[in-house]
């Protein structure tokens, strides 16, 4: 107990400026106008360049289609595949995507229970780009299985045969849980961040389609602080759900190799280095698709550089990470002793795919290196190359694992040269119209940032700070 | 004098987060009952502001791990050492081992659903209809602007003394919401 004559506070004195966080949203903007800002990109006028990208990516998703339904009607022959490389671009392209799906639930689970408030800039469209990335990844597996119309024999659902179950030893089909329960949670953890914000765009909405379909897929909400107490207990339940589920999808997803015999594919360290491999092509893409939305519609308040600069600080970790994994790789290639293995390795970098391995750890080991340095970091041309190099990088890891471990198997006589044929390259670039069709889709419909969660992370939304309206004194 | 059968509540208007949590403290110091704090996003110690326990989705979630890590195993069993008994390598029909990944997605998926059909169920959403959302003023809430709504059905309610404590605690602009 004080008594009344004694200071009712202890004066203490405010940190130095050099330590002081830059904020993370610049020029001290009021709530609404992140609103306004964020709104403001559905309710306007669309861009041309928003009608060019979708005319563009239109005829390449068709293209997309078509293959597949080339694909279909002829048979596996019109790939590349042959023996013994029986996974060629189906699966290197599925890793890939699946990959890339990593960064949105990282950054909106990992990094919330880290207390990271940056993500809430990045984190809506991440978690959109995560879901539309295995929207692509899951074509994959489902028309590599040749006979496609039996693909939902993955499934465990009664069928006429007996039923005959599936085999729940094979890794293979942990990867259908993995993927399947992945993208439902991924898919709900960001429409339950949306309900707010479609709710915000409700209120601002004029037309009555627009009234009409935010009205109901904001299910009535108010803003009520019981339903928020209920909501952020939800949003912290299904962050600590996500973590472990991202940890493990990437991990199942590398059981696939690793629980194989195959020499370069039997190796323990497949999860841990699957895993930082599929953030650090996550981070990759999602810089990829950020810098150019951010000048797009200027939101250079709201996704400031310091955000850039954290995502390249996380890209150069596990870029380092991945890095690690290929020397350590390497080093229990000998030090085990397996001749098999060894010659696995030595023929990954200095075989027939030498090309490939050496893009690789180009793009993926030294590239990332350049953020190190502050001045490249912040220099948003420069991240934007580096990141395609990053996504590069990634398509020829999964590459060189698939096909470099395959195409000599162990008798010479088994040995073999994989080469796509067009229906297997059409196929993949056509992902890329998918992807973009979904995602220009989602960038015109959607509130791209979370503005709720941004607003949340200002100064003047925290009622203990003078510009939340906090008098001083007592507090 | 006004009918109240027809009104809902007496919506009051703040500007900051801070004089919003300073009126729920003293709404709840009064003892009410029937009331509610409207915010653009969840005010950091409104939950203490306005007494209100922790929330109960976390019983829900957990009921949905524990189904899901029941019936994952359950459904393993089932097809591969029951209803189609395959002997895979000379290995036990059944470990819980080899279907631990599945049962793990499991576990995870039913305690994602629990923890987002848990918290609708608690907020009763969805929901067709709710007097604010036809008050203009209230659009709002979902922008820049700090409510708090006393429901006329409150058994502390009372028109004059209401209106009085919502003025003491800053309120600028105040307004009856009809049902």
């Amino acid at each position: 107990m004080s008594s009344p004559t004694a200071p009712t506070s202890v004066k203490i004195a405010a940190p130095p400026r050099e330590i002081e966080r830059e904020p993370l949203v610049l020029n001290n903007r009021s709530l609404g106008w992140i609103s306004d800002q964020i709104a403001g990109i559905i309710e306007g006028k669309t861009p041309t360049w928003w009608w060019v990208t979708m005319l563009i990516s239109l005829p390449v998703m068709l293209m997309c289609f078509t293959m597949i339904g080339y694909l279909i009607s002829t048979g596996v022959g019109v790939w590349g595949l042959n023996s013994p490389i029986a996974w060629g671009w189906a699966i290197v392209n599925f890793v890939f995507w699946i990959g890339i799906g990593h960064a949105g639930t990282l950054i909106s689970a990992v990094l919330f229970l880290l207390r990271q408030k940056w993500r809430t800039s990045i984190n809506r469209a991440a978690e959109a780009m995560t879901i539309f990335a295995v929207m692509c990844a899951g074509i994959f597996p489902m028309i590599h299985v040749g006979r496609i119309w039996f693909a939902w024999w993955l499934f465990p659902l009664p069928n006429a045969n007996g039923p005959i179950w599936p085999q729940f030893r094979s890794p293979l089909l942990w990867d259908v849980f993995a993927v399947s329960t992945y993208f439902t949670v991924s898919a709900l953890f960001w429409y339950m961040g949306l309900i707010p914000d479609l709710a915000t765009i409700r209120d601002r909405c004029k037309g009555f389609f627009g009234k009409f379909f935010y009205g109901l897929f904001s299910l009535g909400w108010t803003g009520s602080n019981r339903h928020w107490s209920n909501y952020e207990k939800a949003y912290l339940l299904l962050a600590g759900l996500s973590t472990p589920l991202v940890l493990s999808v990437h991990s199942i997803v590398s059981f696939d190799f690793a629980v194989s015999q195959v020499p370069g594919w039997h190796t323990t360290i497949f999860p841990p280095y699957f895993v930082a491999g599929a953030i650090f092509s996550g981070f990759g893409m999602v810089l990829t698709l950020m810098i150019p939305l951010r000048s797009l519609f200027k939101l250079e308040d709201l996704l400031t550089i310091r955000h850039i600069e954290l995502m390249c600080k996380v890209t150069l970790a596990t870029g380092s990470i991945v890095g690690y994994a290929y020397g350590m790789e390497f080093f229990i290639a000998w030090y085990g002793g397996n001749p098999y293995e060894a010659y696995a390795f030595q023929n990954r970098a200095f075989g027939p795919y030498w090309w490939a391995y050496w893009i690789m750890i180009s793009c993926n080991v030294i590239s990332p290196q350049f953020f190190w340095f502050k001045k490249l970091r912040t220099n948003v041309v420069v991240v934007w190359i580096l990141s395609i190099f990053v996504n590069i990088g990634m398509w020829f890891e999964r590459f060189v694992i698939v096909v470099t471990s395959l195409h000599r198997d162990y008798i010479p006589a088994n040995w073999a040269y994989y080469s796509p044929t067009k229906v297997d390259v059409l196929t993949f670039v056509g992902t890329f119209g998918l992807f973009m069709v979904l995602f220009l889709l989602f960038i015109r419909f959607l509130p791209l940032i979370a503005i709720s969660e941004v607003k949340g992370v200002t100064n003047q939304a925290d009622p203990h700070h003078p510009l939340g309206g906090a008098k001083g004194g007592h507090h | 004098m006004t009918d109240y059968s027809q009104a809902y509540g007496l919506l009051a208007e703040f500007e900051t987060p801070a004089d919003a949590m300073h009126a729920a403290e003293k709404i709840r110091d009064a003892g009410f009952s029937r009331w509610d704090v409207h915010t653009p996003f969840p005010v950091h110690g409104m939950d203490d502001a306005m007494g209100l326990k922790n929330s109960k989705v976390g019983w829900f979630s957990f009921c949905g791990g524990a189904t899901g890590f029941t019936l994952g195993y359950l459904m393993v069993w089932f097809m591969n050492s029951f209803d189609y008994p395959v002997v895979v390598g000379g290995k036990p029909l059944f470990s819980p081992m080899f279907p631990f990944p599945v049962v793990y997605e499991m576990t995870i998926l039913l305690s994602a659903f629990g923890a987002i059909f848990g918290m609708l169920f608690l907020n009763r959403l969805p929901k067709l209809y709710h007097p604010l959302l036809k008050n203009r003023r209230f659009k709002g809430a979902t922008h820049d602007k700090f409510y708090v709504i006393i429901e006329t059905a409150d058994p502390r309610y009372s028109e004059a003394e209401t209106r009085e404590l919502l003025e003491s605690a800053g309120c600028k602009h105040m307004e009856m919401v009809e049902d």
